[in-house]
C-alpha cells in the first residue's frame, strides 16, 4: 500500500514536472504558434535568477515567484520587441532564430558565470515519509505549484477581459484585430507572459536540479512533445498530454528504469503524432482552453 | 547558357576536389590531415541536410542523429564482425533505416514543418540522454560495450575484406575525400533526375504536387531516406578521423552547427552547405583556441543575423549578385546597340520622307 501511495505521488510527480516545464512554451505556441527554441534557455535563466539572488541574500521565496518570472518575462518582452517582432509569419525562420537565441544565452550565461555547475541551494522543504517510503516535501510542494499554475491560467484565460481578447486572438487574429484589437499587443504580451512562466518553472526546479548554463537541453526535448502532442489548445492540451506521457514515463520509469522511461516517452509521443497529428486537442476537447 | 555555367561550375568544383584529394597528404602535416578528415566527414553531413533541407523542403533539425547513429553502428559492427569493410555497409544501412522508420511516422502523419523540426531535434536530443548513461558493463551490443559518456573506440579502416592491414591516417583522408565527392555527385545527379524535379516541386507547392498524382509522402520519405545514409556515411568517416565516437555527437550543440552550417552556406545549393561546413568547422576551432569570445555567444549571434539579413546564405547571395552585375552589363552593352540602332533607322525614315 505504501509502496502504491509513494509510487503514485512519483508519478503525480512527473505530470507535474511536465506541466512546469512545458507551460511557457504552451502558451507561446498555443497563442502565436510559434516554438521557441529558446524555451530551455529561459528556464536555465529562471534558475540562475533564483539561485544568483538566493545567495546573495534575497529570501528563497521572493526569488521564486517574484525576481524569477519577473526577470525572465522582461526578458521575454525585449526579445520579442528586438526579434520576434521581425518574423511574424515566417515560422521557419522563427525556429532558427530562437535557436540562435538559445546560443546565445548559453554563451552569455557561460562568458559570467562559467561553465561549471553553479552554488546550488537547498530544497525549502525537508523529505516527508509515507510509512516505510521517503520522499521529497518539494516534490509534492512543486505538484500544489502546478495544480495552482493550471488553474490561475484558466481563471485568467477564461473570466478576464485579458483572457477573453487573448482567445478571441487566437481563434481569428484578423477578426479581432477588425474589432480594434491590437494583436501586436496581445503578442508580445503573450511572449512576456510565456517567458515569465518558464522562468517561474526554471527557478521552481533549480533547488532540485542544479543549474548549468545547458541545463536548457535537458528540459526542452520533454517540453517539446509534451506541448506538441498537446496541441494548440494550451491548458487541455498541456495537461492531458503531460498526463499521458508523465504517466507512461512513470510507470516505466519504474519497471524497467529511468532511461527507458525516455525513450518510452519519445516513442508514445511519436506513435500519438501519427494517429493524431494535429496534437490530442487536434482531435479531442476541440473547443477548450 | 545557363546549363554551360552548371556544368562548368560542376566541373571545377570535380577538379578542386580531386586537386585537394590527391595534395593535402602530400603538402600537410599528419595533425592537419587527421583534422582535414574531421572536416571532411563534417561536410558529409552538412551536403546530407543542404540535400534533404534545400532540396527536398524537409526541416529536419536532429541530422545528427543519424550521423551519430551511423557512427555508433559502424564501431558497433567493426568491433564484432572483426573488420571494417562490411560494417561501413552495415553503418549506413542502419542509419538509412532508423531515417525509413522515424520519416514513415512523420510524412504519413503529414506533420508540417515546425513538428518535424521539433520531432527530430527530439529524437536527437533523447539518444543522448539514452546513450550517455549506458556506461554499466550491462549496456552492450554483441562484445561492443556502449560506454555511456565514455563512447566507444573505433577500430581504424581496413584494406577490404582483410583486416590485418589497417588504413593510415592518411589514406582514411583519400577514403574520406572519395565519400564526399562521391555523395556530392550522388546528390547532383539526384537533383538533376526526375525524383529531385518532382521533390523539389514538393519543396515549391506540396499540394500542386499532389494534385498532379504524385505521392508526396513516399517522395519525403525517400529523400529523407537517402539524407539519412548519407549523414551515416558522414559518421562512419568521423568516428575513423577521431578515433572515437561519444554520445556528444548527439547534443544540441552539434545540432544547431549542422544547421548554421547549411543556413550560412545556402540553402538549394549542395556546394553551400559543404563550404559553410569546412570554414565553420576551422572557425570554430580557432574560436576554441582563444577566450575572448564564447562561441556559443557567436554562434547564436551568426544564426540570427543569418537569419534576419541573409536568408538565402552566401553562396546563392554571391551567384545572386554576380548575376544582377552580369545582367546590368548585359542591359546597358544592348542598350547602347539599340540606342545606335534607333538612331540609323530615324535617320533612314529622315531619307524616305
Amino acid at each position: 500500500m505504501d509502496l502504491v501511495a509513494a509510487l503514485a505521488l512519483q508519478i503525480v510527480y512527473g505530470i507535474a514536472n511536465l506541466v512546469l516545464i512545458s507551460i511557457g512554451l504552451a502558451v507561446i505556441f498555443g497563442m502565436m504558434r510559434v516554438i521557441n527554441l529558446a524555451h530551455g534557455e529561459f528556464l536555465m535563466l529562471g534558475g540562475y535568477t533564483v539561485i544568483v539572488a538566493t545567495n546573495g541574500g534575497v529570501n528563497i521565496w521572493i526569488a521564486m515567484f517574484i525576481l524569477a518570472p519577473l526577470i525572465v518575462g522582461i526578458i521575454g518582452l525585449i526579445v520579442e520587441w528586438v526579434l520576434i517582432r521581425f518574423l511574424y509569419g515566417r515560422m521557419v525562420d522563427t525556429l532558427l532564430a530562437t535557436w540562435g537565441l538559445s546560443l546565445f544565452f548559453i554563451g552569455l550565461v557561460t562568458s559570467i558565470f562559467g561553465a561549471q555547475t553553479a552554488t546550488t541551494i537547498a530544497p525549502p522543504f525537508g523529505p516527508i515519509t509515507i510509512g516505510e517510503f521517503s520522499s521529497s516535501g518539494y516534490e509534492l510542494f512543486l505538484i500544489l505549484v502546478a495544480i495552482l499554475l493550471v488553474g490561475m491560467l484558466y481563471f485568467l484565460l477564461r473570466y478576464t477581459k485579458l483572457g477573453l481578447v487573448a482567445r478571441g486572438t487566437m481563434q481569428a487574429a484578423d477578426m479581432a484585430a477588425a474589432l480594434g484589437v491590437s494583436t501586436q499587443r496581445v503578442y508580445s504580451t503573450t511572449f512576456g507572459i510565456g517567458a515569465a512562466l518558464s522562468g517561474l518553472a526554471g527557478g521552481l526546479l533549480a533547488p532540485i536540479t542544479g543549474i548549468l548554463p545547458t541545463i536548457g537541453a535537458i528540459y526542452i526535448g520533454k517540453a517539446f512533445i509534451t506541448v506538441i502532442s498537446g496541441g494548440t489548445a494550451i491548458l487541455a492540451g498541456t495537461a492531458s498530454a503531460s498526463i499521458l506521457l508523465g504517466g507512461i514515463n512513470g510507470i516505466v520509469s519504474f519497471v524497467i528504469g529511468p532511461t527507458m522511461g525516455e525513450v518510452a516517452l519519445l516513442l508514445l509521443a511519436i506513435f500519438l503524432l501519427r494517429l493524431m497529428p494535429r496534437g490530442i486537442t487536434g482531435r479531442f476537447f476541440k473547443r477548450s482552453l | 547558357m545557363k546549363r554551360t555555367r552548371e556544368t562548368n561550375a560542376l566541373v571545377s568544383i570535380g577538379i578542386v576536389g580531386l586537386v585537394v584529394l590527391f595534395a593535402a597528404p602530400q603538402s600537410l602535416e599528419l595533425f592537419a590531415v587527421i583534422s582535414l578528415t574531421t572536416a571532411v566527414s563534417l561536410a558529409i553531413l552538412a551536403l546530407s541536410l543542404g540535400l534533404i533541407w534545400g532540396y527536398g523542403g524537409i526541416l529536419c533539425f536532429g541530422q545528427t542523429a543519424f550521423f551519430g547513429i551511423g557512427a555508433y553502428a559502424y564501431a558497433i559492427a567493426a568491433l564484432n564482425f572483426g573488420g571494417s569493410s562490411s560494417a561501413i555497409l552495415v553503418a549506413i544501412l542502419v542509419a538509412a533505416a532508423v531515417a525509413a522508420i522515424l520519416g514513415y511516422f512523420m510524412f504519413y502523419g503529414r506533420l508540417s514543418d515546425v513538428y518535424l523540426a521539433v520531432i527530430t531535434l527530439t529524437l536527437t536530443l533523447i539518444l543522448y540522454s539514452v546513450i550517455r548513461r549506458t556506461s554499466g558493463p550491462e549496456y552492450k551490443i554483441g562484445i561492443a560495450k556502449l560506454g555511456g559518456f565514455n563512447g566507444i573506440n573505433v577500430p581504424p579502416i581496413n584494406y577490404p575484406w582483410d583486416s590485418n592491414h589497417f588504413l593510415f591516417p592518411e589514406q582514411v583522408f583519400y577514403v574520406a575525400m572519395v565519400a564526399l565527392l562521391g555523395s556530392y555527385f550522388l546528390c547532383v545527379w539526384l537533383t538533376k533526375s526526375h525524383f529531385g524535379r518532382v521533390s523539389m516541386s514538393i519543396r515549391e507547392n506540396e499540394v500542386r504536387t499532389e494534385l498532379l498524382g504524385y505521392d508526396v509522402r513516399l517522395y519525403k520519405l525517400c529523400m529523407f531516406t537517402v539524407g539519412g545514409a548519407i549523414a551515416g556515411l558522414g559518421g562512419i568517416m568521423f568516428a575513423n578521423s577521431i578515433g572515437r565516437i561519444t554520445p556528444d555527437v548527439f547534443n544540441l550543440y552539434n545540432a544547431a552547427l549542422a544547421i548554421i552550417w547549411v543556413i550560412i552556406g545556402g540553402r538549394g545549393t549542395l556546394i553551400g552547405p559543404i563550404f559553410g561546413a569546412l570554414v565553420l568547422f576551422y572557425l570554430t576551432s580557432f574560436l576554441g583556441q582563444q577566450s575572448v569570445v564564447n562561441i556559443n555567444l557567436f554562434l547564436g549571434l551568426v544564426l540570427i543575423i543569418f537569419v534576419l539579413v541573409v536568408p538565402r546564405g552566401i553562396v546563392p547571395s554571391v551567384v545572386q549578385m554576380w548575376d544582377r552585375r552580369r545582367s546590368r552589363r548585359m542591359t546597358a552593352r544592348s542598350a547602347r546597340k539599340f540606342r545606335r540602332r534607333g538612331r540609323t533607322r530615324v535617320k533612314e525614315g529622315g531619307l524616305e520622307e
